[in-house]
C-alpha cells in the first residue's frame, strides 16, 4: 500500500511542477500577481508530495517489503535499520527520488527566503526550478520508478552493496546532491536574469549566498567521499581520479570560479556574461556528473547504453535545459556588457586569472574523463588516460593559481598599487619558504623541489589569509563576516595543500606477513599482532586482528582491522584499523590469510593526512561565515539597486 | 557577437558525442578484435622486472586476459569474482597490470590475493593500446588458436562469468572462433 501511495504522491508532485513552471514564468512575464502567488503555492504543494513519496519509499525499506522490486534489490532482512534508510538512495531509482526531494527543497528555500527580491525575479526563478523538477519527476516516473512491484515477492533481498554499508558513505550522497542540485538555483537566477534582460550588482548579491551554500555542501560531500575511500577501500589512497570522483570535482571547480566571479559582479558590475556562463556551466556539469555516476556514460559506458531509453531521456533533458539556457545566453548576453574598467593590476585581474585557471583545470579533467570516448567516436586509436595524466596536468593551472592567491587577496579593486602590502607579502613569502624548508627538510627529510614548492605555496596563502583580518582588527576597523569567511576559506585551502603535499611526499607503506605474537618495525613504530579473533556482525562474518602499536616501548595505540565477508553478496571487505593523530595516521589493513595464523598486513604511515579533510571542512566553514554577512539580509531598495547598477557605488 | 555562440556550439558537440556513445552499445558491440588474433605483447613480469612474459607463450591454450590497476575502483570491486573464477580453474587468468606502480600492484596482490596465473606489467600502456583497452577493468577471453572470443568492459561478477563466459569455454578450448 505504501508503495502505491508513494507512487501516487510522486505523480501529484509532477503535476504540481507544471503549474509552478507555467505560472512562475508567465506570471512574471505578463505581470499577474495572482499567477505569481499560484506558483508559490505549487512549490509548497510539490514539496509536500515529494517528501511524502520519499517517506513512503523509506517506509517500505524500513518494513523490508520485498514485494517492491527496488527494495528486494537493495535490502536484506539482516540489514541493520540504519542502513535500510541509507539503502533508499543506494541505487539509481532511489537516488533520483532523493535528487528530486533536494531539488524541491531548494525551490522551497528560494520561495521562503526571497523577501528582499522583487516578486517577478523570484517568480521567474521558481518557474525555471519548476521546469527542472518537472523533468526529473518525469524521468523517475517513466524510466526509473522505485515503486514497481515484484510478483511473486522475493523471499529475501539481495542486500545493499557492502561498499555502501558505512556511515560516511550513507550521508555522502545526500551531501553531494544538496551541492549538485544547489547549483540549480544560480542556474535559475541566470536564466531569470536573461529573460528579464537585466543583471546588476543587486542580482549578484541575491545569487551569492545560494551559490556559496551549494558550494559548501559540495565541498563537504566530496571530502566525505574521499575520506570514505581512504578507510574503506583498504588502500589508503584519498583521491583516485576515478570518473565518479571527477564528475563531482568538475562542478566544484566551476562553482569555485562562480563564487569568485560573482564577487566581481557584485562589487564592480564586471564579468556579467562570464558569471552567467559559469552559473549555467556549474549546474550543467552537476547534471552531467550525476548521470555519469548513476547511469554512467563513462564509468560504465555500459549502464548508460544498457538502458537506451534512460540514456536518451537524460540526453534530451540535458539538451533542453542546458541547450535552452545557452541559446538564451547567445541571444541575451550581448546586453550585459560591462562598462567599468580596471587596470591590469587590480583585484579584478586576479579574479579573472583565478577564473581562467579554474576553468582550465576543469577542462583538463573534462578532457581526461571524456577523451577515450571522443577518440572512440572518431574511430581513432584507443587512448588510455590514467592518474599520471591528471596528477601532472592538474598542477599546471593550479600551481600558478595558488601562487597568485596571496597577492590577489591583498589587491585593491580597480587599481592595486601594493604600496602598503608589498613589504608584508614579501616578508610572508620569505617566512613561507623558510617554514617549508624547516617542515620538509628539517622534520621529514629532503624529498623533491615540488614538496618545497607545495609547502611554500600553502604557508604563503595561510599567512596572507591571516594578515588582512588581523590588521583590520588591530586598526579597529570593522570586520565584516564576508572578509572573515574569505580568510577562513583560503586558510582551509592552505591546510589542504599542506596535507596533500606532505602525505604524497612522505607517506610510508609496507606489506608484510604477521602471526599473532609477531611484530614488525615500520616508520619508527613497532606493530605487534597480539591476537586474531572471529567476529560476527549483523550481516557479515569477519576475522579481526588486534594490533598493538608502540614507539620506544610505550604504547601508542591498539587498532582492530577486520576482513569482512558479507553473507548475501559474498564480497570481502577490508575495514582498516586506523590510529588517527593530528599530524599523522597509522593505518593497518588486513590482506589475505597466508596459511596457519599468518596474515598479510599493509602498514602505512600517513603524515598530515587529516589536513586534507580538515582543510576541506575549514573551506566549507569559510563559506558558512561568508553567507552570514549582514548585507545579504538587508532589504535593498530600488534606488540603491539602480545606483549600484550604474557603477556609482563600488566598494 | 559570435563569441556568445561558442558555448552553445561546444555544448552541441558534446551532446552529439554523447548521442553517438548512446547509440553504440559498448557492451554488446563486438570489439574490433573479436574473431581476430590477439595482439602479441612482450612485457616484464610484475614480480620481477628482469623476467619477461609474452602471451605467445600461451599459444594452444585458452586464457583470460584481465586488465587492472590499483588506481581503479572497479578492479577492486571485481577482485573477489576473479579469485573465485581462478579457484574454479576452468581457464587461467593472465593479468595485465596497466599504468600502475609495480610496488603498489604487488602489495595489492599480496593483500587481496592473487587470481592471476601470471601478471604482465604494462607501465606505459603499450599493450593496452594494442588491445584497445578503453578503461579498466576489461576482460578478454582468448581461444586456444589465439583468437579473441569475448570482451567484457566493467567489473566482472561471478554471475556474468557464468552467463557470458562459461558457455564460450568449449569453443575457446576447441580453438575455432
Amino acid at each position: 500500500m505504501a508503495a502505491e501511495l508513494g507512487h501516487f504522491a510522486l505523480i501529484l508532485a509532477f503535476c504540481l511542477s507544471l503549474p509552478q513552471a507555467f505560472f512562475g514564468l508567465m506570471g512574471a512575464h505578463w505581470r499577474r500577481p495572482h499567477w505569481i502567488a499560484l506558483a508559490n503555492r505549487a512549490v509548497a504543494g510539490q514539496w509536500v508530495f515529494t517528501l511524502f513519496s520519499f517517506a513512503c519509499l523509506s517506509y517500505v525499506f524500513y518494513q523490508n517489503d520485498f514485494s517492491v522490486l527496488y527494495v528486494a534489490q537493495n535490502s536484506n532482512s539482516e540489514l541493520p535499520t540504519f542502513y535500510r534508510f541509507a539503502a533508499v538512495w543506494g541505487a539509481h531509482e532511489g537516488s533520483l527520488l532523493l535528487w528530486l526531494l533536494v531539488q524541491v527543497t531548494w525551490a522551497l528555500g528560494v520561495a521562503a527566503f526571497s523577501g528582499n527580491m522583487p516578486q517577478q525575479m523570484t517568480s521567474r526563478v521558481l518557474g525555471v526550478l519548476g521546469l527542472i523538477s518537472a523533468g526529473f519527476a518525469l524521468f523517475i516516473l517513466l524510466t526509473s520508478n522505485p515503486f514497481l512491484r515484484l510478483w511473486p515477492a522475493a523471499p529475501d533481498g539481495r542486500d545493499l552493496n557492502p561498499l555502501l554499508q558505512d556511515p560516511a558513505l550513507a550521508i555522502h550522497p545526500p551531501m553531494l546532491y544538496i551541492g549538485y542540485v544547489g547549483f540549480s538555483v544560480p542556474f535559475a537566477f541566470a536564466v531569470a536574469a536573461m529573460l528579464e534582460g537585466k543583471l546588476d550588482s543587486i542580482w549578484a548579491r541575491w545569487v551569492r549566498p545560494w551559490a556559496t551554500v551549494a558550494w559548501m555542501f559540495l565541498t563537504c560531500g566530496i571530502a566525505l567521499g574521499s575520506w570514505w575511500a581512504y578507510y574503506e577501500l583498504g588502500w589508503g589512497g584519498w583521491w583516485f581520479w576515478d570518473p565518479v570522483e571527477n564528475a563531482s570535482f568538475m562542478p566544484w571547480l566551476i562553482g569555485t570560479a562562480l563564487i569568485h566571479s560573482l564577487a566581481a559582479t557584485e562589487k564592480r558590475g564586471l564579468f556579467k556574461s562570464w558569471t552567467l556562463l559559469l552559473s549555467i556551466t556549474a549546474f550543467s556539469l552537476s547534471l552531467l556528473g550525476t548521470f555519469l555516476v548513476r547511469s554512467g556514460v563513462i564509468e560504465s559506458v555500459h549502464a548508460f547504453a544498457s538502458d537506451p531509453g534512460r540514456g536518451l531521456f537524460i540526453l534530451s533533458f540535458l539538451g533542453v535545459c542546458v541547450g535552452g539556457a545557452l541559446g538564451l545566453y547567445a541571444w541575451r548576453a550581448p546586453l550585459f556588457r560591462s562598462n567599468a574598467g580596471f587596470s591590469p593590476v587590480s583585484r579584478e585581474s586576479f579574479l579573472l586569472f583565478n577564473n581562467i585557471l579554474l576553468v582550465g583545470a576543469t577542462a583538463v579533467i573534462l578532457i581526461g574523463t571524456t577523451y577515450p570516448m571522443f577518440m572512440d567516436a572518431f574511430g581513432l586509436d584507443k587512448v588510455s588516460v590514467g592518474p599520471p595524466y591528471f596528477e601532472a596536468m592538474f598542477l599546471v593551472p593550479m600551481l600558478p593559481m595558488v601562487f597568485l592567491l596571496a597577492p590577489g587577496m591583498h589587491a585593491a579593486w580597480k587599481k592595486a598599487s601594493f604600496e602598503s602590502t608589498k613589504k608584508i607579502l614579501a616578508v610572508l613569502l620569505v617566512v613561507a619558504v623558510v617554514l617549508a624548508l624547516v617542515v620538509s627538510v628539517g622534520v621529514y627529510g629532503w624529498k623533491s623541489v615540488m614538496t618545497i614548492v607545495g609547502l611554500t605555496a600553502a604557508f604563503w596563502v595561510a599567512g596572507a589569509a591571516l594578515v588582512d583580518p588581523i590588521s583590520r582588527w588591530r586598526k579597529g576597523h570593522s570586520l565584516p563576516a564576508s572578509i572573515i569567511g574569505m580568510s577562513v576559506a583560503h586558510f582551509g585551502l592552505a591546510m589542504f595543500i599542506v596535507g596533500a603535499t606532505t602525505v604524497e611526499s612522505y607517506k610510508q607503506e609496507t606489506d608484510l606477513s604477521l602471526k599473532p605474537g609477531q611484530s614488525a618495525e615500520h616508520a619508527g613504530f613497532t606493530f605487534t599482532m597480539t591476537q586474531l579473533s572471529d567476529v560476527k556482525g549483523p550481516n557479515y562474518e569477519a576475522v579481526q586482528s588486534e594490533v598493538v602499536i608502540t614507539r620506544d616501548g610505550k604504547q601508542v595505540a591498539v587498532v582492530h582491522p577486520q576482513k569482512r565477508v558479507y553473507r548475501v553478496q559474498k564480497n570481502a571487505m577490508t575495514e582498516a584499523g586506523i590510529d588517527a593523530h593530528w599530524n599523522r595516521d597509522l593505518f593497518v589493513a588486513m590482506g589475505e590469510p597466508l596459511g596457519g595464523d599468518a596474515w598479510s598486513l599493509r602498514l602505512q604511515y600517513k603524515p598530515m593526512v587529516r589536513f586534507i579533510w580538515l582543510g576541506a571542512a575549514v573551506m566549507a566553514l569559510g563559506g558558512l561565515i561568508a553567507i552570514c554577512d549582514r548585507r545579504y539580509r538587508k532589504r535593498v531598495t530600488v534606488d540603491e539597486g539602480a545606483a549600484a547598477a550604474a557603477g556609482a557605488k563600488t566598494a | 557577437m559570435l563569441k556568445y555562440l561558442v558555448p552553445i556550439g561546444l555544448f552541441a558537440a558534446l551532446v552529439g558525442f554523447l548521442y553517438f556513445g548512446l547509440g553504440r552499445d559498448k557492451q554488446t558491440l563486438p570489439s574490433p578484435l573479436i574473431g581476430k588474433s590477439a595482439p602479441v605483447f612482450e612485457l616484464t613480469r610484475l614480480e620481477d622486472p628482469a623476467k619477461t612474459f609474452s602471451n605467445a607463450e600461451l599459444a594452444g591454450k585458452p586464457y583470460v586476459l584481465n586488465v587492472w590497476g590499483t588506481w581503479c575502483v572497479g578492479c577492486r570491486q571485481e577482485h573477489g569474482a576473479l579469485l573465485e573464477i581462478a579457484r574454479r580453474g576452468e581457464v587461467p587468468i593472465v593479468g595485465l597490470n596497466w599504468n600502475d606502480d609495480r610496488e603498489a600492484a604487488l602489495g595489492w596482490l599480496q593483500q587481496l590475493g592473487n587470481p592471476y596465473a601470471v601478471t604482465a606489467f604494462d607501465g606505459e600502456g603499450r599493450a593496452a593500446i594494442d588491445w584497445g583497452v578503453y578503461g579498466a577493468p576489461e576482460t578478454f577471453l582468448v581461444g586456444a588458436n589465439g583468437t579473441v572470443i569475448k570482451k567484457h568492459i566493467a567489473p566482472l561478477t561471478v554471475e556474468i562469468w557464468e552467463q557470458e563466459f562459461v558457455p564460450l569455454l568449449p569453443q575457446a578450448k576447441a580453438g575455432s572462433p
